[in-house]
């Protein structure tokens, strides 16, 4: 090996504690970036696959009822490729063995065969044989969470008639990849399933003979979407269409790219701020490791090492910090992303999904942290390599010292010597202290940012689930039902209160602006839904007018007293100005809110309801469920408590777990920037604490000089921290608003607490390491070294 | 005088009108104001001069460390003071030996590696431990610096320089850390090189004493060479005294 080599590795060797703290940063970096490409891409990649090979729509059009007729003048759009007709319907299921209420989706698929559009993936057994209608195909969830097989029974309850029905084959639909039940905010695979017949059976059930309630799309390469939605909306009208939409309203589609666009963000955001850190740090040591080797480098270059020598000697060391990094990086990633794979099937339902990391990832990892490292040191080499040979003829100078202002104040004078040292060595290195303490800062913030969203979900739920959403039970009807069947609900066992709301689907347009959503008409003054504003203060609802959620007001550009337009998607088809009357402010989901005998007016109906919430009690569940299903027009029973308990699962299962993930790697980066700024800190002022310790200073007072700068540095980066994490949360909770949560901005005390311990217990932790080293100084050697 | 010995003597090193000027802002420091000078092939010359009078600048452009502000400096056919940095790189890496008055040795690096590191990268040099040999340190090769003691470290220094089997030896106050027992230790080591490899040895100090083990002393004043004395006979490092 040749000798510059082996400086190389001795060089390595005095340094591991720093190389190894440097390189768990990079590793970090590498890490969420492998993590987040190798998942965005396995994603995109089976999202594509999926909705080529099964031939997903790209339009989509729900309507009450129109003859097959219909579909030629459908077909003969212009920019329309293919047209597919199909039946929908809610029903109810009945699982042996399971005594919860089952929502089902049913769809018609054409008589014993692949439906063009939307074809189904199966998993195991066959679609329904042709001319059956007591076979069913269900979808993969949901067999799985009720352990069904092909073969097995299940009883539908369509149309109100009990059919018994067998499983010919279990299925996965590019429209279901996201599997969530109408109006929930998270999927229930025990309690929500899709399924598959033939037509012919749907329509019976249905009365729906030769007509079709639903429609799907294929557009002609390179058609827009926009003139062939306008032509349908057109076409469907008379028959109760409720306007299409393309795949961006599409709630599977819909879900699925908005995770592509939070892994996205993830992508960048945390790679940067990791590899950031660490070329901030390999800079700080080979800056040191530059400035105490100046003597050598002017005498290998005296002896005729070239600038090229130098520049790759120093720039090896470097890159093996980087390739250690990188390599840990890689290595951890690939096995992070085979974890987060497995989470991303549960939720999201492809054929497959596999995170094999493509080599040319490892090379952008590789790339990126190489890029950072070199950004990073660059100018420490280009020191080394610019150095004078006629330096090595000289000294060290030493380094050049004023008195601060705070040491001629008149607290300066009362001071020791050790302290005024400290302020010194802070002052002199001001560039230094300050990027450490903006690096421990960081952490902290990270920190806060983690642990921020533990308490905000928290609080998110608590004000979903005690301040808006009171009730114990919804309930969906099939129709809009007079309102005298309240007085029904009220007599079922279990029961204790029955409150009823009209739910009626519109698009709300102001200017180019609009939303699909529907408006909730309610009593006047509701006891089972709360109407809060931002600082959770009950609103009144207004005699007349509209109550939007104040996310959907703003995505409108709407405020309080502007008129609006409503178009209504149920019934007759019309069109309505209406004003805002004020804004409501909850978490969850947007809402429309009005006065329930108002929104009955704006129908031209009597006092209908479309449903109803209800407080019970729990104890008598069983009982309820059957006597409920037994209530006439009843379509779905949805369970609030069950969907609390199941939504904060979610929460702790992937949320909490990313963030606990960020956690550690926050943690890391605050032990890497202290510990780097102790060891150097230590290796810099060696020769001046050892001479301190031989003029009489005891090992306390010498140790003081040097833990009290980092604890300085450390005591100043925490409200940093504090102020760039709440800052970071703020954006965070803006950037993360979506349609269907808001995560609320509150940070608790606790939170910033956590966040200062954080980075302290790093601090003692790399303090207590570099405390063993102060102990064994030895003030002979440290005093004879001159580097 | 100086006629008769140009014609015996092959000149190695010569300069004229050479002239560094240092810029400190405003300032300007002359550092050397006009020198002329020779080295010759195999004598061993000692420069004196009082503190700042120039000899470590000089020494420095002999050397290739530094670049004089005018002037020529000729080396053989070479004019150093016109050449670029890849001339200058190569041109200490395979003809010139420094001597430090701080040794600078590598800390991390043993005896034999520092000398190592250098005969590595040169076209015909000696093996570290028969350099080693040469300064009497063979059975220290395997010790770090900081197990060495001043003039050990300096002895290595030597090895370090002269293991390339260089044209010159450059030597800028080695003695001027030790003690004088040592320091003539440490002048023994550089005459036995001298003498032994017959290389061209140039070895600035503060002490007029040790002109005495000179072939030729140049003293230095103000930048200027104020006077150049041949000794008509070397003494041995032994026979000084300070
Ligand atoms: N890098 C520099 N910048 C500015 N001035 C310098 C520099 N190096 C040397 N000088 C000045 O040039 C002059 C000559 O310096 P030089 O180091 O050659 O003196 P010297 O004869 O070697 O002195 P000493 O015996 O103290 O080593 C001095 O006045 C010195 O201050
Ligand atoms: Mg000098």
């Amino acid at each position: 090996m040749k000798t510059i080599h082996r400086k190389l590795l001795r060089d390595l060797g005095r340094l591991k504690g720093q190389v190894a703290a440097i390189a768990v940063v990079i590793a970090a970096g590498v890490m969420t970036l492998i993590l987040a490409v190798t998942n965005l891409e396995s994603i995109q990649h089976s999202q594509q696959r999926f909705y080529e090979e099964q031939r997903f729509a790209d339009v989509f059009v729900a309507l009450t009822r129109a003859p097959e007729s219909v579909s030629e003048r459908l077909g003969a759009i212009p920019g329309v490729n293919r047209v597919e007709t199909r039946i929908r319907a809610g029903i109810r299921l009945e699982v042996p063995g399971y005594s919860d209420p089952v929502r089902g989706q049913l769809h018609s698929i054409p008589d014993g065969r692949q439906p063009d559009i939307n074809a189904l993936y199966l998993r195991e057994g066959s679609l329904p044989e042709p001319g059956r209608s007591d076979q069913v195909a269900i979808s993969e969830p949901f067999a799985e969470a009720h352990d069904l097989r092909a073969g097995d029974r299940l009883t539908a309850i369509i149309n109100g008639r009990e059919e018994r029905l067998t499983v010919s084959g279990i299925a996965l639909s590019p429209e279901w990849i996201y599997q969530i039940g109408p109006a929930d905010i998270l999927p229930d695979y025990e309690r929500f399933a899709v399924l598959w017949m033939n037509r012919r059976a749907v329509a019976n059930a249905f009365d729906l003979d030769g007509a079709f309630n639903s429609a799907v799309f294929t557009l002609q390469a390179g058609a827009d979407a926009e003139p062939v939605i306008d032509a349908i909306d057109e076409i469907l009208a008379p028959y109760g269409g409720i306007g299409a939409h393309d795949r961006d309203d599409q709630l599977s589609h819909r879900f699925l790219e908005e995770e592509i666009d939070q892994l996205r963000v993830m992508a960048v955001m945390l790679p940067t701020i990791f590899l950031g850190v660490s070329a901030f740090l390999l800079s700080v040591l080979m800056g040191r490791i530059i400035r105490t080797q100046r003597q050598a480098i002017a005498v290998l270059k005296a002896f005729g090492y070239s600038n090229r020598d130098m520049a790759l000697h120093y720039g090896a060391l470097t890159g093996i910090v980087v390739l250690v990094g990188a390599v840990a990086g890689v290595l951890m990633g690939g096995w992070a992303a085979d974890h987060l794979v497995q989470v991303y099937l549960e939720y999201f339902r492809f054929p497959e999904l596999d995170a094999r990391i493509a080599p040319r990832y490892i090379l952008l990892g590789v790339a990126v942290a190489g890029g950072a490292a070199a950004l990073g040191t660059w100018r420490a080499v280009r020191r080394a390599v610019s150095l004078a040979p006629a330096e090595a003829m000289r000294p060290p100078a030493p380094e050049t010292f004023k008195q601060g202002w705070i040491e001629r104040s008149r607290l300066g004078r009362l001071l020791d010597q050790s302290t005024r040292i400290i302020l010194r060595n802070l002052a002199r290195h001001r560039f230094k202290a300050t990027l450490s303490a903006l690096g421990i800062g960081l952490s902290a913030a990270l920190m806060l940012v983690g642990s921020f969203q533990f308490g905000a979900v928290d609080k998110l739920f608590d004000t979903q689930y005690r301040l808006v959403q009171k009730s114990d039970v919804i309930l969906h009807f099939t129709d809009p039902t007079p309102e005298r069947s309240l007085n029904e609900l009220m007599h079922v066992p279990g029961v204790q209160f029955a409150e009823g709301f009209r739910n009626v689907p519109v698009r709300l347009i102001n200017e180019q602006h609009d939303y699909r959503t529907s408006i909730q008409g309610m009593d006047t003054e509701p006891r089972l839904l709360g109407l809060i504003d931002k600082q959770h203060r009950p609103i009144s609802l207004p005699p007349e007018g509209l109550l939007l959620t104040d996310f959907l007001a703003d995505h409108l550009q709407l405020r309080p007293g502007d008129p609006l337009t409503v178009e209504i998607l149920e019934g007759h088809r019309r069109t309505l100005e209406v004003e805002l009357a004020g804004v409501v402010s909850e978490p969850l989901g947007v809402s429309a809110y009005m006065e329930r005998r108002a929104l009955n007016r704006l129908m031209r109906e009597g006092p209908a309801i479309s449903g109803a919430w209800l407080l019970t009690d729990n104890a008598r569940n069983d009982e309820l469920f059957d006597a409920l299903w037994d209530v006439p027009r009843v379509a779905s029973i949805g369970l609030i408590g069950d969907a609390e308990r199941r939504i904060r699962e979610y929460i702790a299962d992937t949320v909490l777990v990313t963030m606990g993930f960020l956690l550690l790697l926050a943690g890391s980066i605050a032990f890497a920037v202290v510990y780097n700024n102790a060891r150097i800190a230590f290796a810099e002022r060696e020769r001046e604490l050892a001479t301190l310790r031989v003029l009489g200073f005891t090992r306390a007072e010498v140790s003081w000089i040097l833990i009290g700068e980092l604890a300085l540095i450390t005591l100043i980066a925490i409200p940093v921290g504090w102020l760039m994490g709440t800052g970071f949360a703020l954006a965070l909770s803006e950037a993360m608003a979506m349609d269907m949560f808001r995560i609320p901005f509150v940070i608790s005390v606790q939170t910033y607490a956590f966040s200062a311990l954080g980075v302290v217990v790093a601090t003692i932790l790399s303090l207590l390491l570099i405390t063993r080293r102060l102990y064994r100084l030895d003030m002979v050697s440290a005093l004879k070294t001159v580097e | 005088m100086q006629a008769t010995e140009s014609v015996n003597k092959e000149v190695i090193f010569s300069t004229r009108g050479l002239t560094k000027v240092y810029r400190m802002g405003e300032v300007e420091i002359h550092a050397l104001r006009g020198v002329d000078m020779e080295l010759y092939a195999g004598e061993l010359t000692v420069m004196l001069g009082a503190s700042g009078s120039g000899k470590s600048t000089l020494l420095n452009i002999l050397g290739g460390l530094d670049s004089a502000t005018d002037g020529v400096v000729r080396y053989g056919e070479q004019n150093l003071v016109r050449a670029g940095e890849k001339v200058l790189t190569s041109f200490r890496r395979d003809h010139v030996g420094f001597v430090f008055q701080f040794y600078n040795l590598i800390s991390s690096l043993t005896a034999r590696e520092n000398v190592a590191i250098v005969t590595e990268i040169s076209r015909n040099p000696m093996r570290p431990e028969e350099a080693l040999e040469l300064v009497g340190l063979k059975e220290r090769m395997d010790h770090f610096p900081s197990q060495l003691s001043g003039g050990e470290q300096q002895r290595v220094a030597i090895a370090r320089a002269i293991a390339k089997r260089p044209a010159v030896l450059l030597c800028d106050e080695p003695t001027g850390a030790l003690d004088s027992k040592t320091g003539i230790r440490v002048l023994e080591a550089i005459e036995h090189i001298n003498r032994e490899l017959n290389t061209t040895t140039a070895v600035i100090t503060h002490n007029q004493v040790i002109g005495e083990m000179a072939d030729r002393v140049i003293q230095l004043s103000d930048g200027r060479v104020s006077d150049v004395h041949v000794n008509d006979s070397r003494k041995s490092p032994r026979e000084l005294h300070w």
